[in-house]
């Protein structure tokens, strides 16, 4: 017979890092069967890059290597930034992009627990702003066999035209330049789904169910995925609502682009990310309205990597301005 | 002006002191101009010609100038120099000035000459002061090289591209060939604070292992862990 109270050890980096790491693999699985393996290819060079990374500026930094690198903090750094790059590009830009995230952005800045910028999304970025043709290939749904798909990434070969096909926001914001042009109309060409890119609305949906686990597991709690998801909707749901033929559905931003990677695994870092309940609200309910606002109106596809390290900025002013009441005394009022 | 005098300046201006490392003044060209070597080092060789003038001009002129109304006249002789050196880059160097563009004109704001001229060359005799305005200069230029340099570099893989302007006949390097990708990041904004940046901390860290060996002579212990805040800190002003 058990007593109360039922404290459970808690789980410490490396418990969570490995439930992130396993409520990914549902994604991870989709994503291969969608697109083919050559994402698996990625995950596996990114992982290898970053334990490597990691391991140097551990040394150079004169810490403990052993201890640090079995926390897999960088294993999911890595993946995350494998899954946020185009599948199919050259090896030595994913490894790039490892490089960036782990040295750059997170031991630089003090290592695990120091960084203010979620370093998947500062290596998203950076890639972005400096290889944007490489950036934008994206495959459509089995579009390629494996054997072609490692040629892409570890051989020199760019034949661009073989992977030149856009993402569904890319097709849409290009899309809706043309004159007369309509959402409706748009929806009805190829890299369209039934919601949201084609193919894509699988992986999402993998990503959901994943994110559901890690918060049935308390790994995250439930403020910064609904504000998002629900800001989101609401403003791009607004949009819609006013001019139909400009502005897409709600439901086709909130599974589009990394929309519910995002949502539960990129936004919810635990360190960059603001930490009180009513903090989370806001930064959650931020990003969407930044990451909206760079869809429909800015000059990159997807605005969300942007939107991340936009609100990890604000982080310190929402938690100082969010800070809880000490219990006992009246809301908000100094002793 | 005896030897020691000279190399204090010397040591002043093109390290301890270093405008772009240490004293972080004139950093809106330094930035702006130095996607590639040559332009920076052109802008550079501007600045050093804007400053060992002004402060030349200055240094004559101190003991003429109310001191309640120092500034306006110290900006009004600047600006009249940069005047001069417009105009001779304009005539001498006509596609590297267009390169340039509102940068030459920008020098009467670069606080780096101000500084000098209000720092220096408002106190002390004129061959002097040319030479801690030269010095200075050289620091700069120094530090706009190596920024210019490796931002290049990593943007495009080349050195020295727009060498013609300079030298008729010259041409470009092109280190990495032509399979190399691009940086293109490091050409950008971003690009130039973090490459100033990794300067400012590998300055730092060679100040600190300098101290340190001063304290610890190398001959009985090896170097303590570099492990401390960046002990030369500069007021952070632009």
């Amino acid at each position: 017979m058990m007593y109360s109270p039922f404290l459970r050890p808690a789980p410490g980096v490396r418990g969570v890092m490995l439930t992130v790491l396993l409520a990914l693999l549902p994604g991870i699985a989709t994503y291969a069967w969608q697109f083919g393996a050559g994402i698996l290819v990625n995950l596996l060079l990114a992982s290898c890059a970053a334990m490597a990374a990691e391991a140097a500026m551990l040394r150079l930094r004169g810490r403990a290597a052993g201890l640090a690198l079995g926390d897999l903090s960088a294993v999911v750094t890595a993946w995350l930034v494998a899954l946020s790059l185009p599948p199919l590009v050259p090896w030595w830009l994913t490894v790039l992009a490892v490089l960036i995230a782990i040295v750059a952005a997170k031991h630089l800045y003090g290592g695990l627990g120091q960084n203010p910028f979620n370093p998947a999304m500062a290596a998203y970025c950076a890639m972005m702003v400096a290889y944007p043709a490489l950036m934008s290939q994206w495959p459509a749904p089995g579009q390629l066999d494996f054997s072609a798909q490692l040629d892409l990434i570890l051989g020199g070969a760019r034949n661009i035209d073989a992977i030149s096909s856009a993402t569904a926001l890319d097709a849409l914001r290009t899309g809706l330049r043309a004159p007369g042009a309509t959402v409706d109309a748009l929806r009805q060409t190829p890299p369209f789904g039934f919601l949201g890119g084609s193919g894509w609305e699988w992986v999402g949906a993998a990503y959901l169910l994943g994110g559901l686990a890690l918060l049935a597991r308390r790994v995250i709690t439930w403020h910064m995925p609904l504000a998002f998801l629900l800001t989101l909707a609401a403003v791009s749901g607004t949009a819609w609502l006013i001019q139909p033929a400009q502005f897409a559905p709600p439901w086709f931003h909130i599974v589009s682009g990394g929309a519910l990677l995002a949502a539960f695994f990129i936004i919810t870092d635990p360190v960059s990310g603001a930490t009180t309940p009513r903090g989370k609200l806001i930064f959650g309910a931020g990003i969407a309205l930044v990451a909206w606002l760079i869809r429909s109106f800015g000059a990159y596809p997807e605005g969300l990597a942007f939107a991340v390290l936009l609100l990890n900025i604000c982080v310190p002013l929402i938690d100082m301005k969010t800070q809880p009441p000490v219990f006992g005394h009246r809301g908000g009022e100094s002793p | 002006m005896t030897r020691q005098e000279f190399r204090e300046l010397a040591h002043n201006g093109l390290w301890k002191q270093n405008p772009g490392l240490a004293q972080l003044l004139g950093l809106c060209p330094l930035l702006a101009i130095s996607t590639n070597m040559v332009n920076a080092v052109s802008l550079g060789l501007a600045t050093i010609l804007v400053m060992a003038l002004s402060n030349l001009a200055v240094a004559c002129l101190r003991n003429l100038i109310p001191y309640e109304i120092r500034i306006p006249v110290f900006i009004l002789i600047i600006a009249a120099l940069v005047t001069v050196v417009d105009l001779a880059f304009n005539a001498y160097f006509h596609s590297l000035y267009l390169v340039l563009g509102i940068f030459i004109p920008l020098i009467v704001t670069n606080c780096i000459v101000l500084a000098r001229v209000e720092a220096y060359a408002a106190k002390n005799p004129a061959l002097t002061s040319t030479v801690d305005a030269v010095m200075m200069g050289a620091g700069l230029l120094g530090v706009l090289a190596v920024l210019g340099a490796l931002r290049e570099l990593a943007a495009g893989g080349t050195l020295l591209a727009g060498i013609e302007m300079l030298l008729p006949g010259a041409s470009a390097l092109h280190l990495f060939g032509d399979a190399y990708p691009g940086f293109l990041l490091a050409a950008l904004p971003p690009g130039a604070f973090f490459t100033l940046g990794c300067l400012i901390a590998a300055y730092n860290a060679i100040n600190q292992r300098r101290a340190a060996r001063r304290l610890h002579p190398p001959s009985n212990s090896p170097l303590p862990a570099a492990d401390g805040r960046a002990g030369a800190s500069a007021p952070l002003t632009s």
